[in-house]
This record gives structure tokens, sequence and C-alpha cells, in this order.
């Protein structure tokens, strides 16, 4: 499968990464991205039917533990890294506008 | 001295442990400046502990193998001294409230952690120049790179700052550095050491291992850091051998194999000779070499550049300025404050593998991209299967080339991605590989060897190593610092 990678892919996916990018950087990661989706996409070339896919490599799968009260870090060694705080909770800009509120 | 000599003579009260971190806080203040291998020292908390270890010896306690013996760790593990950055703007001030698994092996057996060594962005890159923090140079070059991600690990080993480093490798990033850097770096099973505290780059892939001059010193810090952790839900509950008292596993007998597909087009020729005199070597000894196959090796860059972006895209996700981390300032809008906070607090290469990533797992490339890879990744799992059908461990290089110039690679990331052909298999595979100094180029930069050895296979690459060093020399040699700085 080759994809042609322009500027308007990069917006979109820069869009889904969050990542706020300047003209400039899309210009170089349209570049970038292009020579190297290119090279991966040697994969294509691979007969993979009947393989199954490996995510992990171990044959482990749910890991369950006893549901019993630990001693946790509690509130100030958490919110010590926080950006900005009110009290013990993380204050963030407003979610929700006025209308949807 | 060995950390193993070292950690002796302080068990034996011929030296201090006050006096073996002295020597390496005094080595860090000469050289650190030069090779940039540190990002933060804890001289005060490191020189505390050691007075505490003697007190306790003088007491006669129970102080552990490595007490007292001054050691370095990368900066994506957790401590809750100091600051936990992974060398990037977004976590510069971070302090963690809980530290790694493997940090807290290490100080419950005795040792020092002195430092956190400067590394790649997240452990992103083959250099150490993505770090937005500080430059490590090679030791034996300084105009050279000292390998990545683990880079400050391998150049503080090297440089006899430290006798043993924790790093981590997520597709060659304790393997190369120590190969760049003439040291030896382990690689272990994936699940054999907890990478609880450890920050995420690419979950299926991460594990943390050592870095020192000797295989006996790497076998040393494995037996203190391996082990099931309920909290890594993916370490193994397996026991942990003695791998020191395994050392002793003669050559005769072995049988290593050697594949074709490692030794082909773009192999340095001095590389090349180097591993081969290398494997020569075990030969004269009583190994016996064999040719072994695996056939989609060269798809294990593209499986891997895949792979490790669309997991790193996910896991990289948290830092959005909520919760810890830097936030943009003055923006209303919350999606624009995350947009606006992960731009300038990430680097260019992880900006970079965050994009190819979620391009990778986005809607109507999936299939084709991220499922394509976890299927191919499939096939060399099983190559490495039936290779060791036949042999006991697979040498290859470690790297196509010695150790490159600083900026060499830095304007072309697919160049620098490329020079991960003999190293990410392995972590696909999830098997163990160490990576051992085999000799110089003509330039006087250092050559690797790698030992490849089936999942929980470590006893026999240490040994392998160790009988190597135990017949030559180059482990022996010193960079001339005193020439570079």
């Amino acid at each position: 499968m080759s994809t042609r990678i322009d500027e308007s892919l990069v917006r979109h996916i820069a869009t889904l990464s969050r990542l706020n990018l300047t003209d400039a950087e899309v210009a170089q990661f349209t570049s970038e991205l292009s020579a190297i989706v290119g090279y991966v996409d040697q994969l294509s070339q691979v007969n993979t039917d009947d393989v199954s896919p490996t995510a992990h490599v171990l044959p482990v799968h749910n890991v369950l533990r006893a549901d019993e009260v630990r001693p946790s870090p509690g509130p100030e060694a958490v919110l010590g890294n926080a950006p900005q705080r009110q009290d013990t909770f993380f204050r963030v800009p407003k979610v929700l506008d006025q209308d949807s509120a | 001295m060995t950390l193993a000599a070292t950690a002796r003579a302080i068990r034996q009260r011929k030296q201090s442990a006050e006096a073996a971190v002295q020597a390496s806080l005094d080595a860090i203040a000469r050289w650190n400046g030069t090779f940039g291998a540190f990002l933060r020292v804890e001289a005060d908390r490191a020189a505390t502990r050691a007075r505490a270890v003697d007190a306790a010896i003088a007491r006669g306690d129970d102080v552990g193998p490595l007490a007292g013996v001054p050691v370095a760790v990368k900066d994506n593990l957790c401590t809750t001294f100091g600051t936990t950055a992974c060398a990037s703007r977004i976590l510069a001030d971070f302090h963690s409230p809980y530290s790694a698994h493997a940090v807290d092996r290490l100080e419950a057996a005795g040792a020092v952690v002195v430092g956190k060594t400067n590394m790649d962005e997240f452990a992103m890159g083959s250099s150490t120049e993505t770090s937005a923090l500080a430059t490590t140079r090679n030791p034996w070059d300084a105009e050279r790179v000292p390998g990545g991600s683990s880079g400050g690990s391998a150049a503080a080993v090297a440089l006899g700052l430290v006798d043993g480093a924790l790093g981590s490798d997520t597709g060659g990033s304790i393997r190369q550095p120590a190969s760049f850097c003439g040291v030896v770096g382990l690689k272990p099973t994936y699940g054999r050491v907890s990478r609880y505290g450890l920050v995420a780059f690419a979950s299926s892939l991460d594990q943390i291992g050592p870095f020192a001059r000797t295989a006996e010193d790497a076998a040393l810090l494995l037996g203190v850091i391996a082990g099931h952790d309920p909290r890594d839900s993916t370490s193994v509950d397996r026991p942990v051998p003695d791998y020191v008292g395994g050392l002793d596993r003669p050559l005769k007998g072995l049988r290593i194999g050697i594949a074709a597909e490692y030794f082909g087009e773009g192999l340095d020729d001095e590389v090349r000779k180097g591993v081969e005199g290398a494997l020569a070597v075990l030969q004269e000894h009583g190994a016996e070499v064999q040719e072994v196959h695996l056939p989609h090796t060269r798809y294990a860059i593209a499986c891997y550049y895949l792979v490790a972006t669309a997991e790193a895209s996910s896991n990289l996700a948290r830092y959005d300025g909520v919760h810890y981390g830097y936030r943009a300032p003055g923006i209303d809008d919350v999606i624009e404050m995350y947009s606006a906070s992960r731009r300038d607090g990430f680097g260019p290469e992880v900006k970079r593998r965050i994009m190819l990533g979620t391009y990778a797992l986005s809607s109507g490339y999936y299939d084709a991209f991220y499922l394509k890879a976890l299927k191919v990744r499939t096939l060399l799992r099983r190559d490495f299967e039936q290779a060791f059908q036949t042999v006991d461990v697979i040498a290859s290089p470690v790297t196509p080339t010695t150790a490159f110039r600083l900026g060499e690679k830095t304007g072309d990331p697919l160049a620098m991605y490329l020079a991960d052909v003999y190293t990410t298999s392995v972590n696909l595979a999830g098997i163990p590989a160490i990576s051992v100094p085999c000799g110089f180029d003509s330039a006087g930069t250092p050559i690797g060897l790698q030992l490849m050895g089936p999942a929980f296979g470590e006893e026999v690459l240490l040994a392998t190593a160790h009988q190597y060093q135990r017949v030559t020399d180059h482990h022996l040699r010193r960079p001339p610092v005193e020439a570079n700085g």
C-alpha cells in the first residue's frame, strides 16, 4: 500500500496527536514522514497469510491481584507535580463552554 | 577496579564505602564537564548513604552484595531523590513520588546511586543527541557520539566514573552505546526485570539492563535487579539463577550460530573483521560455529519503527500538562492547552515518532501498517525459535559501524533508524542479548560483539562473554581521556 504523505495528512495526524505544529514543522515532517513511510511500506511485500499478530511476547493475559486495601502515596505526593492546583484538585482550563455546561 | 572487586574490598574493610563513593564523585567532577555523562549528581545523598554503609559494616550487619558500590542510573528510571526528566523539557522538573523497582533493588543490595545519566529524550534515539538537556560525548573520541539512547550510562562506565550503571533497551539502547563506548551491556529477556518505575516508551519492547566493564559485573548487577515484581504485570515469576555462579560454563561444546543476514551489505569492513576475530577466539577455545538463517531480518527495522512508535504515541498521550510536567501558560481552551504544552515540551524526534505511531494506528492505515507489523513480528520470533533449535547462542555485530560523529546523522532521521539493523529484532522477539567489546577500528574506536540467546538464556550469554574476556584484553583498555579532556 503506498500512501502519499502530504501536508494536509500531516496536519490531520498532528491534530490526532494533540501537537500544535508550526508551518515549518508541517513542511519538515511531511518530507521526513514520507521517507520513513516509504521505507516501512516494504512490509507489504511479506506474505503474512495465516500469520497471527504478536502484540506481546509473553503468554500472559489478565494478571489479577487480591482486592485488598494498600497504602498509596497520598494527595500531597501526587499533587506535588501539578502545573496548577487548587486545594486538593488539579486546576485546568474550562473543559465545557457556557452553553454546554 | 571492577564492581565485584570494589564490593569485596568494601565488605572486607580494605576500602571504605565513603572513599569509593568520593572517588566516583571526584572523577565525575573532573570529567563530566567534558563528556556530559551525568545530567545530575546526588553528591550529598550519595556521601550520606556511603557513610551509612560503612557504619553498617562496622556493626557487622548483612549489607548486601553491592554494599557501598557507586552506580549510575538512566534518567528514565524513577527516583524519589532529584528529578526524573527523561532528558525532556516536558519532565524537566518532575519529582517522582515513587522509585523504580530496579533502583530499589540496587539500593537494597547496598549500592549507592551517585546520579542520573543523560539519554535520548524519552529513550528515542541512537546517539543521545536528542536529549533536550545535555550533550554526551564518546570517551574514546569526544567528537563522536556515545551511542544511545543510554549514552550517558555507557559513557559513565567507560570513563570509570562508576563501575556499573543501569540503562533501558527498547531497540538496542543498551547494546549499541555499550558497543560504541567499549563496555559490556546486557538487554535481558522481556519480563526478566520489572519495568515498574521505568518511564514507558514502547511497553512491549522496553527492558532494563546493566552496563559494566566485565561480564562478571553485569552478572552481579543482573542478579540484583532481576526477579518477579507484582507491580509490573509483565514481570515473569520465575526463579533468578545464580548468574555469577554460572560464569564458569566452558566454551567447549558451545554451539554458536552465525546468520549471513547479520553480515551483509552496509557492514563496515573493520567491524566485520573485529567480530570474525572474536568468533575465531571462541572457536579456538572449543566453541563450534555453524550457520543459521534468520530470513526476516531485513524487515526488522520497518517492523520495529511501526510497533515502537505506535506504542509510544499511546504511552506519551499522558503528557498533556494536566497532572504533571510542563504546561503552556495562559491558554483558556483545554485542547489548545494540551497541544501547545506538547508542542513546546517535546523535541523534534519525539514529535516525529508520536506522529508516525499515530499515523500507523489511525483509521484507514491500521491494518496496512500496525497490524502488518505485528504479523511480521511473529515471523521474526519464529526465525529465532527455529535457529535456537540447533544453537545455544547467535553471534553478530552490534552495529554496522563504530561510533559516528556528532551531528553526522541528525539531519536524516531514516539514516539514524537504519543503523539499528542488528539490534531491533531481539526486542521484537523478546529475547536477551549482550554486547561485549571485541576490538578497535583503525581510528581507535571500540567494536562490539553481540551474543543473542533464547528467552531466559542470560546465563549462557554471560558465561560466553566471561569466558571470552578471560582470554582477551579489549575490555581492559581505557579511553585516552587525558588527551580528550
